[in-house]
C-alpha cells in the first residue's frame, strides 16, 4: 500500500497554474527523487503533500496516520531567538534526551545537544534539522533542497546520510532537488517535473529519457539540448531561462 | 492594601508587564514591532468612540484593536505588503479618533491621559480588568507556545506537523490587541509598544532557550513597573515614561554584560 498517493493533482495560484494532473505515489522504504528546473513546482507539489497548498483540483491521500518528518528548504532563525539544538529537537515533539542524541546520531552530528543553534555550520543547521525530522520515527521523510547551501563535497555527504538513514530506519524518502548527478545515484526512482510529470523511472531510465535530456540536455552538450528544448519541446508554458539555470 | 494608589498602580504596572513579557518575545522574534505600535494608534478611535457611546474605554479600544488586527491579517498579501497597510489603518485610526474627539463638546478630555497612561488614577475595577486581560493573554500563549514557536520559526514545519500556523498567526493577533486595551491605563498608547519590546529584547542576551527567554522578560518588566513606579514617587516624574526609562536602562545594562560576555568567549 503507498503511504502517499497523489492523484490528478493541479495547483494554481490565481490565474497560475504551477501543476497539471500531477499523478505519483510512493511505496514504504522508497526513495523518490523529484527533479526539475527552477519553477517547475517541485515546491508546490511538496507544500500540497504536507497540507500547505490547497490542490486547486485532484487530492493527496496520506496513509491514515501517517507520521511525516519534514526537512524544510531553509529556516531562518532570528537573531533574537536563543534556542538550543535540544530545545529545536523537541519543538514538535516530546522527546526523552535519549531519542534526542540517538537522533543525532542517526543523522551523523553527535555531541551537539547543548548548542545554539545560530553556532551551528551550515552543514551541521541542516543536519540538525534532519535529526529533528527524524525523531519521531517517521514512515516518509521529506526534503526540500535540503543541501542548499552546502558545497558539493558537503551534499553528496549529505546524501549518503540520507541513505545510510533509510537502511537504518526504514523510511520512504522524497526529495526535491535540482542537483541531479549527486541525487540520482541515491534514488531508487525519479520523478522528472515540469508542471507536470515528464517522465519517470529508474535513474538511468530518467537519464536517458529523451523530456529529462530536453530539460536538462547529457553533460557538457546540455547547453546545445537546452537550445533545442526551447524549440521542439513543446509545452504550453514558459521555462526555458528556469531550465539553463538549472543546468549550470 | 487596595486602598493605597500606589499599591494599585504597582500591581497594575506588574500585570500589564506579565503579559506584556511573552507576547512581546513573539513580537520580537517575528519582528512585529510595528504591529504593537499601529494596533496602539488605533486604539485611540477606540477610546473616542467608547467616550461617544459611554461604554467602557476598555471595550472600544479592544474593540477597535481586534478589529485592526484582524483587518491587517485578512489584507495582507493581497497588494500591500504589510507595513503598508498598517501605516495606513493605523494612522487613519488614530486621526479618525482625534477628530472623533474633537466633537465631543461638553466633555472634557484629558487626551493626554490616554496617551500617557494614568496608572495613579487605576480603580480597584481596572486592576480586576487588567489582571483579568494579562491572565487570559498568559494562558492563551502558553497554551499555544509550541505550536506558536514552530510557526514562528517555519511555516511548512507547521504544516507538516498537522496545523495552520495563519491561525497561530491569529492568536498572537488577538492576544497583542487585548495586551494593548488592558495597558492603555498603565503606560498609555505611545508606550505600549515599548512595554512589549524593551523587556524581550534586553531578556535575550541573558537567556538561552525561548522560554527562559520569556521568564526573564517578565522579571525585567515587573522590576522596571516597581522600580519605575517607585522613581516617579520620589523625583515626582510622570509615571507610565518613568517605567519605560527603568525598562531602557535595564536594556543597556544587560546588552552591554551580554556583549562583554561573547567578546571574552
Amino acid at each position: 500500500m503507498n503511504l502517499i498517493t497523489v492523484e490528478d493533482l493541479s495547483v494554481s495560484y490565481g490565474a497560475n497554474t504551477v501543476l497539471k494532473h500531477v499523478n505519483m505515489g510512493v511505496e514504504p522504504g522508497e526513495i523518490v527523487t523529484i527533479v526539475g528546473p527552477n519553477g517547475s513546482g517541485k515546491t508546490s507539489l511538496l507544500r500540497a503533500i504536507i497540507g500547505a497548498t490547497k490542490p486547486s483540483a485532484g487530492q493527496v491521500k496520506r496513509k491514515p496516520g501517517l507520521k511525516i518528518g519534514y526537512v524544510p528548504q531553509k529556516l531562518h532563525i532570528d537573531p533574537t531567538l536563543p534556542i538550543t539544538v535540544e530545545r529545536f529537537m523537541r519543538l514538535t515533539h516530546r522527546a526523552s534526551k535519549k531519542d534526542c542524541k540517538t537522533a543525532l546520531d542517526t543523522a551523523g552530528v553527535p555531541d551537539l545537544l547543548k548548542r545554539q543553534m545560530s553556532q551551528l555550520s551550515g552543514g551541521q543547521f541542516q543536519r540538525v534539522m534532519l535529526a529533528r525530522a527524524l525523531i519521531n520515527r517517521p514512515e516518509i521523510l521529506l526534503l526540500d533542497e535540503a543541501t542548499q547551501g552546502l558545497d558539493q563535497p558537503g551534499s553528496a555527504a549529505f546524501y549518503r546520510q540520507i541513505e545510510d538513514v533509510r537502511r537504518e530506519t526504514g523510511c520512504a524518502i522524497i526529495m526535491i532537488s535540482h542537483e541531479l548527478h549527486v541525487v540520482m545515484s541515491a534514488s531508487d526512482r525519479v520523478i522528472c517535473l515540469n508542471g507536470h510529470v515528464c517522465c519517470e523511472g529508474s535513474p538511468a531510465v530518467v537519464a536517458s529519457a529523451p523530456e529529462y535530456r530536453a530539460l536538462f540536455g547529457t553533460g557538457t552538450g546540455g547547453a546545445l539540448a537546452l537550445y533545442r528544448h526551447d524549440h521542439d519541446h513543446n509545452h504550453d508554458h514558459h521555462h526555458g531561462k528556469d531550465s539553463q539555470e538549472a543546468a549550470e | 492594601m487596595l486602598d493605597d494608589f500606589m499599591t494599585r498602580a504597582t500591581l497594575a504596572g506588574v500585570g500589564v508587564a506579565f503579559a506584556a513579557a511573552p507576547l512581546g518575545c513573539f513580537v520580537v522574534w517575528r519582528r512585529m514591532a510595528y504591529f504593537g505600535d499601529a494596533t496602539a494608534h488605533a486604539a485611540i478611535l477606540g477610546i473616542a468612540l467608547s467616550l461617544t457611546f459611554q461604554i467602557s474605554v476598555f471595550t472600544g479600544a479592544l474593540a477597535v484593536a481586534l478589529l485592526m488586527a484582524l483587518t491587517v491579517t485578512l489584507l495582507a498579501g493581497r497588494g500591500y505588503a504589510m507595513d503598508t497597510l498598517l501605516g495606513v489603518m493605523a494612522h487613519s485610526a488614530l486621526a479618525f479618533g482625534l477628530v472623533a474627539v474633537s466633537f465631543l463638546s461638553g466633555v472634557r478630555i484629558d487626551l493626554m491621559a490616554y496617551l500617557f497612561g494614568d496608572i495613579l488614577a487605576v480603580s480597584r475595577s481596572d486592576l480586576a480588568v487588567i489582571w483579568g486581560g494579562a491572565a487570559l493573554v498568559v494562558v492563551l500563549i502558553a497554551w499555544r507556545w509550541s505550536q506558536l514557536l514552530t510557526a514562528t520559526l517555519n511555516e511548512e514545519l507547521a504544516y507538516a506537523s498537522g496545523f495552520d500556523p495563519k491561525r497561530e498567526q491569529l492568536i498572537l493577533t488577538i492576544a497583542l490587541a487585548i495586551t494593548v486595551a488592558v495597558a492603555i491605563k498603565v503606560v498609555g498608547v505611545l508606550l505600549i509598544a515599548a512595554m512589549l519590546i524593551i523587556p524581550a529584547a534586553a531578556a535575550r542576551s541573558l537567556a538561552r532557550s525561548p522560554e527562559t527567554m520569556a521568564l526573564i522578560a517578565a522579571a525585567i518588566g515587573a522590576t522596571s513597573a516597581v522600580a519605575g513606579l517607585r522613581a516617579a514617587y520620589v523625583f515626582d516624574t510622570p509615571a507610565g515614561p518613568s517605567i519605560v526609562c527603568v525598562a531602557a536602562i535595564l536594556f543597556a545594562f544587560f546588552s552591554l554584560i551580554g556583549w562583554q560576555r561573547h567578546s571574552r568567549s
